[in-house]
């Protein structure tokens, strides 16, 4: 399986991942040896193997429904990169 | 004083031999003295200091836990609260820890002192610590040499002797593997048993934080306060945490050992081969039986997890966007500028080639391809493991293929690294616990012993290393120039 350098802008478009035009032959090229070791897969039949999702095989937990997180929204917003009267800044998105 | 076991050193604590104030100036002395190796990237020394002096106060009063005072080291991907917690990632060069990991809040109950945050592979994606946005760690047999990843640092710092215990994790062997490399003992317990809260999630049905140290004896104090249900993780295991310490002892007479015969093949170095077979004897005379058995489908483990971990990666580094922490691109157009930009210039290429080929898996039209197709191999290795622990108590076998690799020699070849992996991948799949403990040297380069057990198991693990660990001495031997 190979992918070619538009295959690689695709899949970087989807992940929101910006990857320099230079580097973009390089990248298909690496990705394509590791769909090469992955294909090894396919020389096994599968068909009725159920897929597993978890070592555990455990249901997930529910909890009661109450508040158990306090507000720390000024805590946490020390982080953020732009912020102003309690919110997140991105650029304009609406006209 | 630093050459000690965490049992001794408590022991010294208690005794008044030393403080533990003392204990942590001589390993923040030792710390800078070997910052060449490039283990740490933070060191909390103030914060050291003000724990030592509490832990002395409380062993003093006699309220003291066999971890009070002891001075630990934390691989750098686990929140600690006000301190830079990086991931080995340019990401989050920037990122103070707003809570505290369980893990971490765990320590400090315990009263341990942190020496501060280790290096790694960035996010924990790599098995030579070459991926850190820090740099890459020297291993200290070799210096020309890596220490094996993700847990680098973390290997490094217990060769060194630079603290007396710390932690790792072990997505894909990233705690066995490095733990192999540095000739220091490492435990992968079984997915569930130590919290993943405050611990920044790679592929979250595989990650598994566990203890790296001198000996199994420290290992299983260490596991003793990292392991246990917690109900700020959802997959975490409810089960009961047994007392790890108190059957380390116990007779290894008619263990039966597994020995697979995949794992022993022409992809093993003859000489590793030859390092392994001995300890295997020595089992043999602690009274040891020994069996081949065959688990066909431990060759798959390397293509079903090169789509599941990069899967699960692609989706929980989705949430690092420039917006709300981390990295942000300077002067965004739009929206997407601002996403792609930021992702694109702070995360590494190994980082970035996951993402990609887990996006790929998941993408429409692939899924059933890739991810099903992997998830359902995920199971013939599973059933594998559950067959042969029917007819054996543990499985032993190699950690890795060769003794630690020179920097740059896979860096650029991604497929090399990744089958630096191929001893260690199948048990992250299956959930088990495993251990790596010292076994011997070629080269001069320790060699480590994979022991693999049953779920929920590490009592017995922690066992059979142990004895191993009385009658041999690898465990014990200091790399040249760090005495």
């Amino acid at each position: 399986m190979s992918l070619t350098a538009h295959d690689v802008q695709k899949i970087a478009h989807l992940a929101r991942l910006g990857i320099n035009a230079e580097d973009i032959d390089a990248y298909a090229n690496s990705l394509s040896g590791i769909l090469d070791l992955v294909a090894e897969m396919n020389t096994l039949d599968t068909e009725q193997t159920s897929p597993m999702a978890h070592p555990l095989n455990q249901v997930q937990r529910l909890r009661a429904d109450v508040i158990t997180e306090v507000n720390q929204r000024e805590h946490f917003q020390a982080l953020a990169p732009q912020i102003e009267a309690g919110l997140y800044l991105v650029p304009k998105v609406i006209e | 004083m630093y050459k000690k076991t965490i049992a001794e050193l408590a022991k010294g604590l208690r005794s008044g031999a030393f403080s533990s104030q003392e204990l942590t100036q001589t390993y923040l002395n030792r710390i800078r003295q070997h910052q060449s190796l490039n283990c740490f990237i933070t060191v909390t020394e103030e914060q050291a200091m003000a724990a030592a002096i509490t832990a002395d106060k409380r062993l003093a009063t006699g309220d003291a836990a066999l971890l009070t005072g002891i001075p630990l080291a934390q691989k750098d991907i686990f929140c600690t609260q006000g301190v830079k917690t990086s991931c080995g990632s340019k990401m989050l060069d920037n990122f103070i820890a707003p809570y505290n990991a369980t893990v971490i809040e765990k320590f400090n109950a315990a009263g341990a002192v942190m020496l501060g945050k280790l290096n790694m592979d960035e996010f924990a994606m790599g098995s030579s610590n070459e991926t850190s946005f820090y740099g890459p760690v020297q291993n200290p047999w070799d210096t020309t040499c890596v220490p094996g990843g993700s847990s680098g640092g973390s290997a490094a710092a217990m060769a060194a002797h630079l603290a007396a215990g710390v932690t790792g994790t072990d997505t894909g062997g990233s705690i066995r593997q490095p733990a192999a490399l540095c000739g220091i003992t490492g435990l992968k317990p079984t997915y569930g048993r130590v919290s993943r809260y405050g611990m920044i999630a790679y592929a979250s049905s595989l990650d598994q934080g566990g203890p790296m140290t001198r000996s199994s004896e420290d290992a299983a104090i260490i596991l003793q306060t990292m392991a246990g249900f917690d109900p700020k993780d959802s997959t975490s295991s409810e089960q009961a945490v047994p007392d790890y310490s108190v059957g380390l002892n116990n007779s290894l007479q008619g263990l039966k050992i597994g020995l697979p015969k995949e794992f022993f093949t022409a992809d093993l170095n003859s000489d590793m081969a030859a390092t392994i077979e001995t300890a295997i004897n020595e089992y043999k005379k602690l009274g040891a039986e020994v069996v081949e058995i065959t688990m066909p489908h431990l060759k798959m483990a390397i293509p079903a997890y090169y789509i599941i971990a990069p899967a699960e990666c692609s989706a929980n580094l989705s949430r690092y966007d420039g917006v709300r922490f981390g990295y942000r691109c300077k002067d965004p157009v739009d929206l997407t500028d601002l996403y792609t930009r930021s992702r694109g210039e702070a995360f590494g290429a190994e980082v970035k080639r996951r993402i990609l080929i887990g996006t790929y898996a998941l993408s429409a039209g692939y899924y059933d391809a890739y991810y099903l197709k992997a998830q359902k191999i995920r199971r013939l290795i599973t059933d594998d493991f559950t067959k042969a622990f029917t007819e054996v108590d543990v499985i032993m076998g190699p950690v890795t293929p060769s003794t630690a690799f020179a920097i740059g020699e896979k860096s650029n070849d991604p497929i090399q690294m990744y089958l630096s992996d191929i001893y260690t991948i199948a048990i992250n799949l299956a959930g088990v616990p495993a251990m790596s403990i010292p076994a011997g040297f070629v080269n001069n380069k320790p060699v480590g012993l994979q022991i693999i057990g049953n779920y929920f198991s590490e009592a017995r693990l922690l066992n059979v290393a142990h004895r191993y660990q009385q009658v041999t001495d690898w465990h014990q031997r200091t790399p040249k120039g760090f005495e």
